[in-house]
């Protein structure tokens, strides 16, 4: 009776178990199976994007989506990584106690509020005092820094924490300064955790939606941007204002879903990079 | 009652606190120089609310070498680490009296504690050479000081690693990762690294608890060498060891000194049971 019992529990793990990876299989799948008749150089390298026409190339979208990307990492690094340096080593207790849960508090904001918020906040400033629309990439970084900050500083503060206490000491018995031990002990050994929190982040600033599609403006023809003040449109943002008129079965509607297996190739990369860095990290210590 | 019987009647009566040890010029048990190098007075340190070292005094001696030995958690490594105020590190610590370095007290205001830590270098338990090269390592505290660079860097690299007689099993590997090498060689490594900032007084914490007898004795042989030119306090809860490397002997139990003199002295002819009861492996 007993041994039933464990063999039933045990289906029923195993079951939920490859549920859950039948569930992302089968998506991954459907979106190959819509998407993937889209996708030729063509469409990677054209540079218009003009559904009316059946033109589809999303050179603009690719190149805009990684501007915005990798410029919320750098401005979330500047940020950042300080405010981690400064809450691992610095810190005591009780403003630790105070800052981390603050920060960690950021990834609690739904999307759609921040990105109402950059709208009727940080966009009109840029539009008053920068020019242009208003609706530009740097809005895109700044809302999207806000969103990768949480996770950039909190892995990275473990990454730190996670040197070893014996290297501290080791310096400091020689002599070393805070600073110094810093500087050549702990950031040196803690660097691959800091490097993977930065790719992540990426990952999170590539894939976010809602509030990057408030705040960078989305032209109806999409170009490459030669200013920070252009207006952009994202991979992400493409999808959210397309998708309500595009046709089913139409070829539309399979570059749209080509976007889709483009922007996941994307993060999915960028997470392997990360997980590399990781690994890479652990083998080093 | 002469001065003589005077003060040994206070080494009786204050057993359990203060011992004084007699002042001697003559050269004895290969200590050259009997000079205080390090004086604590009424040293106190607590953690939180535990008082974890209990009115310590005692003297050690310049160009010797000071064993400290009692059970776990007596307070031997917090001890030491008063000697180069590494517990101002640990959150919640506090400390009174005084620490006399060369007559002066380590705990004033005006001294800088990097440069303390300079002239007191310390070994600990656990090897803990840096993910560095072998090289890297030993120049860690030249480059921090700015004490040498280029050749001068390479020879007082050098000039380390042979006095933690190390330079024959490394010099052609200098480039190599500090992690590749053996616990012994690592702990070696960690006393050449230490030796390179020409301290004036060498901690070591336990340094063979991780090691083998082979590494062990290459250790103990070397810190029998370094008295020649450094003071070295060591850290061990093995008795033997103690005798073995020690000019001097202080014994600590739950916080207090209990008994301090000659390593011989303590070893033949301890005056106070408690010591008696430890060396004689009744507990501990």
């Amino acid at each position: 009776m007993r041994r039933i019992k464990e063999k039933i529990i045990e289906k029923i793990l195993l079951f939920s178990a490859t549920s859950s990876i039948l569930i992302v299989f089968f998506i991954i799948a459907f979106m190959f199976a819509e998407g993937w008749s889209a996708i030729n150089l063509d469409f990677i390298f054209g540079l218009i994007w003009h559904p009316k026409t059946n033109e589809f190339g999303i050179l603009p979208i690719i190149v805009s989506t990684i501007i915005v990307g990798v410029g919320a990492v750098l401005i979330a690094l500047v940020i950042g990584i300080p405010c981690a340096i400064f809450l691992a080593e610095f810190a005591p207790n009780w403003v630790r106690n105070i800052i981390k849960p603050s920060v960690e508090m950021l990834v609690g904001i739904p999307s759609i509020v921040l990105g109402f918020f950059g709208l009727m906040l940080i966009v009109p400033f840029i539009r008053d005092n920068l020019g242009g629309r208003g609706e530009c990439i740097l809005a895109g970084w700044i809302i999207l820094s806000i969103m990768t900050l949480p996770h950039v500083i909190s892995i990275s503060e473990d990454a730190i924490r996670a040197v070893p206490n014996s290297y501290r000491e080791a310096s400091l018995t020689l002599g070393a300064t805070k600073w110094q031990t810093v500087r050549n002990i702990t950031l040196p050994n803690a660097k691959s955790g800091i490097l993977a929190s930065l790719i992540l982040g990426m990952g999170n600033a590539v894939g976010e939606t809602m509030a990057v599609y408030m705040v960078i403006g989305n032209p109806n023809i999409p170009w490459i941007p030669t200013s920070i003040l252009d207006s952009v449109r994202v991979l992400t943002s493409t999808i959210v204002m397309e998708y309500g008129y595009m046709e089913w079965g139409s070829p539309h509607q399979h570059a749209l879903f080509a976007i889709g297996v483009v922007l996941f190739i994307l993060v999915a990369i960028i997470n392997l990079m990360a997980r590399y860095a990781i690994k890479r990290g652990m083998i080093g210590r | 009652m002469t001065d003589l019987s005077r003060s040994e009647g206070r080494i009786l009566s204050n057993r359990y606190r203060t011992v004084q040890l007699s002042e001697s010029k003559t050269v004895k048990d290969g200590v050259r120089m009997v000079k205080d190098k390090i004086e604590v007075r009424n040293l106190n340190l607590w953690f939180a609310d535990r008082h974890i070292l209990q009115d310590l005094s005692l003297s050690i001696k310049s160009n010797s070498v000071t064993a400290i030995m009692g059970p776990s958690g007596c307070g031997k490594t917090t001890f030491i680490r008063a000697l180069n105020r590494m517990n101002k590190i640990i959150e919640g610590s506090r400390t009174t009296g005084e620490v006399f370095l060369d007559g002066v007290n380590i705990y004033s205001e005006k001294i800088n504690v990097f440069e303390l830590r300079k002239r007191v270098g310390m070994v600990h338990q656990k090897p803990n050479p840096f993910p560095k090269s072998i090289f890297d390592n030993a120049a860690y505290g030249l480059r921090i000081h700015n004490m040498a660079n280029g050749k001068k860097l390479e020879k007082d690299v050098e000039q380390a690693l042979r006095e933690a007689a190390l330079w024959d099993e490394v010099k052609d590997r200098l480039k190599e990762s500090a992690l590749s090498l053996s616990g012994g060689q690592q702990q070696r490594l960690c006393i050449a690294r230490a030796l390179a900032v020409k301290p004036e007084v060498i901690l070591f914490d336990e340094p063979c608890s991780a090691l083998d007898p082979a590494a062990t004795a290459k250790i103990e042989d070397l810190i029998q060498r370094l008295k020649e030119n450094y003071t070295v306090v060591i850290v061990t809860h093995n008795l033997q060891q103690a005798a073995r490397v020690s000019d001097f002997v202080a014994f600590l139990y739950l916080g207090r000194l209990i008994e301090y003199g000659r390593t011989k002295d303590i070893f033949i002819n301890p005056k106070n049971e408690l010591t008696e009861r430890y060396i004689t492996g009744k507990f501990g």
